[in-house]
C-alpha cells in the first residue's frame, strides 16, 4: 500500500521545518559546547592549584607553575598600543572617506586597498613583519641603546595596528557617514567651517558609534594570533616596557599547546577560556554600543 | 567678546584638511609597501614548476608546492561542505521566526561566534576531533574552518532573504505549493547571490586562516588527500617556512604569499561582480 | 533703497546643464514677510538656498549660479561664506536640533561653531532672550540643560528658529518651516513670524498658498524657476497679473 500524496508531502513539510530547526540549534549549541568544553577541560587546573592561575605571576611549565597574568599584561600592552599607534590613521581615513571624499574615484580607490588588505592573512602580515619590520626596530633599539631583540611588544603593537587600521578605518566612515545631512547643513547655515563642523557636529554626534568601534577593533587585537606570535617574542615574562619580548594569550597557546601535555595542555586550555571570556565580553560591550547607535542616532 | 578672524579660522580648516589627508596618506604606504613587496617576491619564485611539483629538500633548489596547494584546496571543499547546509538552514529558520527567542538567540550566537578568537577553534576543535580520532586531520582542519564560515554564511543569507519580498512566498502558496517547495524553488533561488556571497567572503576569510589549522590539520610535508590523514596548507607552509633559517624556504614562502593573496583577491573580484550582477531588484 | 534689505539681480542657478532658476530679479523688504510660493519643482528651494550660498556646500548636488545678490548694499559673492551666512540665518524643512546638545547649548550654536566666546551670564541672557522670541521660554526652561530630543516636533522647529535668530541675523530664510509641523504647531508658528518681524527681515518658501496668505506682507510667485510675479499680497491674491498666478490660487495644478 503506498502513501497518498498529501501525507508525502506533510511528512516532507515536517521533515524540513526538523532541518531548519536543527540547523538553528547546532549553531546554538556549537557556541555552548565551545564555552562547556573550555570550562570542563580547563577545570583540573583550578581544582589543583585553585586561583593560582590569577594571583601568581609566573609561567614555567617544567615546575607545573601556571599563571595568565602574564598573558594577559602581554595582550592588554599590545593591543592598546596597537590602538593608540592606529587611532589618528583610522581617524583620518574615516573622516576623509566619511566626509571629505565620500564618491569619486579616489574613494573608491581608497577603499578597495583597504578591503584588499583587511583580507591579507594574518601569517603574512607576520612574515612581512620579520623581514622588514624587525630590522627596523632592532636598528632604533641600537640607536636608542636597548637589547636589539627586534622582536616584542613594541614590534608586535606595530604590526597589529598595521592590520586593525583598514577596519577600524571602514566602521569609522560608516559610522561618520551615518551623520544626517541635515545636522551639517544647519551648521553651515550658521556659518560653521568644514573643520568646524567635523569638531562640533560629527565628531560629538557619532562619538557612541566611533567608542563601538573602538571596541571592536580592540576585540580584534585581542585575539589576534599569527602576526603576534611570529613577533612578540614568545616570553612568558611580564614585559618590563615596550621592546621587551612577551607573549599573548593567543600566542602563548599557539606556541606551547603543540608540544604540551598534562596539566600544561590544561592551563593553556584555560587561558583560552580566559581569552574567550574576554574577546566575549570586549565584542559584546562594541556590538551593543554599536546597535544603540544605529538605532538611536 | 571674543572673536577669531575669518582668516584664522580659514587657516585651522586647511590645516585640519591637510592633516587628515596627511595621516590618510600616511597610512597607505606602508600598506602598498607591503602590498608592492608581496608581489615583487613572490612573482619572481612562481612558475608552473612551482605550483605543480613537490618540495625540494633542504639544500636543494627549485620544488614547489602542490601539497599545499591541494590541502587548502581539501580544506576549503570540506568547510563549505559542511558549514552551508547549516548556515542556509539557520538562516531560513530566523528568516521564518524573525521574533521568536531561538532566533534571537542564534543572531547573539552568529555575533559571538564571529568573535571568537581563531585560535580558539583550533584548541577546541582539537579536543573534539582530533584527541578522540588520535589523529591530526584534513578533517579536523575542514571543520575548524567550517565553524569560522558559519556566522558569515549565515548573516549574507539572512540580509537577503530579508529582501525577498512576502508577495513572492505568498504567490508559491496561493499556487497551492507546499511549504517546503516554495523555500526551496523560490525563495531560496531569490536568494542565491547572497548564500553565494556569504560562501565566496567566508572562503576568502578562511583561506588564510593558520591559526585553527596548527592542531587540527597540522600540516604534512607530502601530498595527502585522505580525510583521516594530517594535510598542508598554504597558511601553515608560509608560517614554517617563513619563521625557518634557510632562505631558499623563505623565497618558497614568499611565493606561497603571493599565490594566497592572489586568490584571496580574485576571490574578492568575483563576490563583487556577484552582488552586483546578481543582485536581486524586485 | 534703504528699506531694501536684499537686492537680487538676474540670479540664475543651474544643476549641471539643467537650468533651476532663471534671470530672477527681486528687492526684498527690510522688517517684512516675503513669501515665495509656487507649485513644487519651481526652483523656490534652489533659489532660497542661493541667498546665504548654502548650495556651495557639497552635501547634495552643487548649484552654479550666475548674477548678484547685495545684503544691505553689499554683494555678498565678495564676502566669506562664512560672515554671508552668520548674517542671513536659515530654518529647514524638517526641525533639526542638534541631538548630541542641551537646548542651551543649541540655542547658542551658532557662537559654539564660529567660536566665538562670550561671559557665561552674556551667553545665559542671549538663552533666554532667543527663547522668548519664539515662546519656547516657559515651556523649557526647567530642562534647559537636558537634550532637546524629548520636545515635539513643533517645539525642536521653534528651537532651531531660536538658534538661528541667536546670532542676530539681518535676515531669516524659512524653507517649508511648517511642512513636517500638525496644524497646531503651525499656527503657533505663523503667529509668532508677525512678531519676529520687529527684529529681522524674514523670507518663507512655502507651497501652500493659504499660509502664505495669512502671513506674509509680500508675496513673489514661482514657476519653472521664473519668478513670474511679485508685489503685495494682497495684490497678488486679489488681482494677480498674470494667468499662471491666477491658477494656482484656484487650485487648478500644484
Amino acid at each position: 500500500m503506498s502513501a497518498s500524496p498529501l501525507k508525502v508531502h506533510k511528512v516532507k513539510e515536517k521533515g524540513f521545518s526538523a532541518f531548519l530547526l536543527f540547523s538553528g540549534t547546532l549553531v546554538l549549541m556549537v557556541l555552548g559546547a565551545f564555552f562547556v568544553t573550555l570550562v570542563l577541560q580547563s577545570f583540573p587546573l583550578f581544582r589543583e592549584t585553585g586561583l593560582k592561575f590569577f594571583t601568581t605571576s609566573r609561567w614555567v611549565p617544567m615546575e607545573n607553575a601556571f599563571s595568565v597574568l602574564p598573558f594577559i599584561a602581554g595582550t592588554l600592552m599590545t593591543s592598546f598600543l596597537s590602538i593608540l599607534i592606529a587611532f589618528p590613521f583610522s581617524m583620518a581615513l574615516s573622516i576623509l572617506l566619511g566626509e571629505y571624499i565620500k564618491t569619486g574615484p579616489f574613494a573608491a580607490a581608497f577603499k578597495s586597498v583597504t578591503e584588499l588588505l583587511a583580507g591579507i592573512p594574518s601569517v603574512i602580515y607576520g612574515f612581512w613583519g620579520i623581514m622588514i619590520l624587525m630590522p627596523l626596530v632592532q636598528s632604533l633599539q641600537i640607536k636608542l641603546g636597548v637589547i636589539p631583540y627586534g622582536v616584542g611588544v613594541l614590534t608586535a603593537s606595530l604590526i597589529l595596528s598595521l592590520m586593525i587600521i583598514p577596519y577600524a578605518a571602514s566602521l569609522g566612515r560608516d559610522v561618520i557617514s551615518m551623520v544626517p545631512g541635515d545636522l551639517k547643513e544647519a551648521a553651515y547655515a550658521m556659518g560653521a567651517t568644514r573643520f568646524e563642523v567635523v569638531a562640533h557636529i560629527i565628531l560629538p554626534y557619532a562619538r557612541s558609534g566611533i567608542t563601538a568601534g573602538f571596541f571592536l577593533a580592540l576585540g580584534r587585537a585581542v585575539g589576534e594570533t599569527m602576526a603576534v606570535t611570529m613577533l612578540i617574542g614568545n616570553s612568558n615574562f611580564i614585559p618590563k616596557g615596550i621592546f621587551s619580548p612577551a607573549n599573548t594569550m593567543a600566542s602563548v597557546i599557539a606556541n606551547e599547546f603543540g608540544e604540551a601535555d598534562g596539566m600544561h595542555t590544561t592551563a593553556l586550555i584555560a587561558v583560552g577560556l580566559v581569552l574567550m571570556l574576554l574577546t566575549g565580553i570586549i565584542n559584546s560591550i562594541g556590538k551593543s554600543i554599536m546597535k544603540r547607535f544605529q538605532v538611536g542616532g | 567678546m571674543k572673536e577669531l578672524t575669518v582668516k584664522k579660522r580659514m587657516a585651522k580648516d586647511r590645516l585640519f584638511h591637510s592633516l587628515v589627508l596627511f595621516f590618510a596618506s600616511l597610512v597607505v604606504i606602508p600598506l602598498l609597501f607591503l602590498l608592492g613587496y608581496i608581489f615583487k617576491k613572490g612573482i619572481a619564485v612562481i612558475n608552473w614548476d612551482f605550483i605543480v611539483s613537490m618540495p625540494a629538500g633542504v639544500g636543494e633548489s627549485g620544488g614547489g608546492i602542490v601539497h599545499s596547494l591541494v590541502g587548502t584546496l581539501l580544506l576549503i571543499l570540506i568547510a563549505v561542505f559542511l558549514s552551508v547546509p547549516v548556515a542556509v538552514g539557520a538562516a531560513l529558520f530566523i528568516n521564518d521566526h524573525p521574533k521568536n527567542r531561538i532566533s534571537q538567540l542564534i543572531r547573539f550566537t552568529v555575533d559571538m561566534l564571529q568573535g571568537i578568537p581563531s585560535i580558539i577553534m583550533g584548541i577546541v576543535i582539537y579536543i573534539w576531533i582530533v584527541l578522540p580520532m588520535k589523529n591530526f586531520s584534513a578533517l579536523a582542519g575542514g571543520v575548524a574552518l567550517g565553524i569560522m564560515m558559519l556566522p558569515i554564511i549565515i548573516k549574507s543569507t539572512e540580509e537577503t532573504l530579508k529582501m525577498v519580498p512576502e508577495s513572492l512566498k505568498e504567490a508559491s502558496l496561493a499556487l497551492g505549493a507546499p511549504y517546503y517547495k516554495t523555500v526551496l524553488r523560490v525563495i531560496l533561488p531569490a536568494g542565491l547571490s547572497g548564500i553565494l556571497t556569504g560562501i565566496l567572503l567566508g572562503v576568502s576569510r578562511i583561506a588564510g586562516e593558520t591559526a585553527p589549522l596548527l592542531f587540527t590539520a597540522f600540516g604534512n610535508p607530502f601530498l595527502n588527500t585522505d580525510l583521516f590523514k594530517p594535510v598542508d596548507a598554504l597558511p601553515l607552509l608560509i608560517y614554517n617556512y617563513s619563521t625557518s633559517p634557510y632562505p631558499e624556504w623563505i623565497r618558497i614562502a614568499w611565493g606561497a604569499s603571493f599565490i594566497l593573496v592572489t586568490f584571496v583577491l580574485i576571490l574578492n573580484l568575483i563576490t563583487r561582480w556577484v552582488v552586483k550582477k546578481w543582485q536581486i531588484k524586485f | 533703497m534703504a528699506d531694501k534689505v536684499l537686492n537680487i539681480r538676474g540670479l540664475n542657478a543651474f544643476y549641471g546643464s539643467k537650468k533651476a532658476v532663471a534671470d530672477v530679479n527681486i528687492d526684498f523688504f527690510k522688517n517684512k514677510i516675503t513669501a515665495i510660493m509656487g507649485p513644487s519643482g519651481c526652483g523656490k528651494t534652489t533659489f532660497l538656498r542661493c541667498i546665504n550660498r548654502i548650495h556651495e556646500v557639497n552635501i547634495e548636488a552643487r548649484a552654479r549660479i550666475e548674477g548678484d545678490i547685495f545684503l544691505n548694499g553689499e554683494n555678498i559673492a565678495k564676502m566669506h561664506p562664512i560672515l554671508v551666512r552668520r548674517r542671513i540665518g536659515m530654518v529647514f524643512q524638517k526641525p533639526n536640533p542638534f541631538p548630541h546638545m542641551t537646548i542651551y547649548d543649541n540655542v547658542i550654536a551658532g557662537y559654539r561653531l564660529n567660536g566665538i566666546k562670550k561671559k557665561k551670564h552674556e551667553f545665559d541672557t542671549l538663552v533666554e532672550e532667543s527663547l522668548r522670541k519664539i515662546a519656547l521660554w516657559d515651556e523649557v526652561k526647567d530642562s534647559l540643560y537636558d537634550r532637546g530630543t524629548f520636545l515635539s516636533g513643533g517645539q525642536q522647529q521653534r528651537l532651531c528658529m531660536a538658534r538661528a535668530l541667536a546670532m542676530n541675523p539681518d535676515v531669516i530664510l524659512l524653507d517649508e518651516p511648517t511642512s513636517a509641523l500638525d496644524p497646531i504647531a503651525t499656527a503657533k508658528i505663523e503667529g509668532l513670524l508677525s512678531e519676529l518681524k520687529e527684529h529681522v527681515s524674514i523670507i518663507i518658501v512655502t507651497h501652500n498658498m493659504a499660509q502664505a496668505g495669512r502671513i506674509s506682507d509680500y508675496t513673489a510667485f514661482f514657476y519653472l524657476g521664473e519668478m513670474l510675479e511679485y508685489g503685495t499680497t494682497e495684490k497678488l491674491f486679489t488681482n494677480p497679473a498674470h494667468e499662471k498666478t491666477e491658477n494656482f490660487l484656484t487650485g487648478q495644478f500644484g
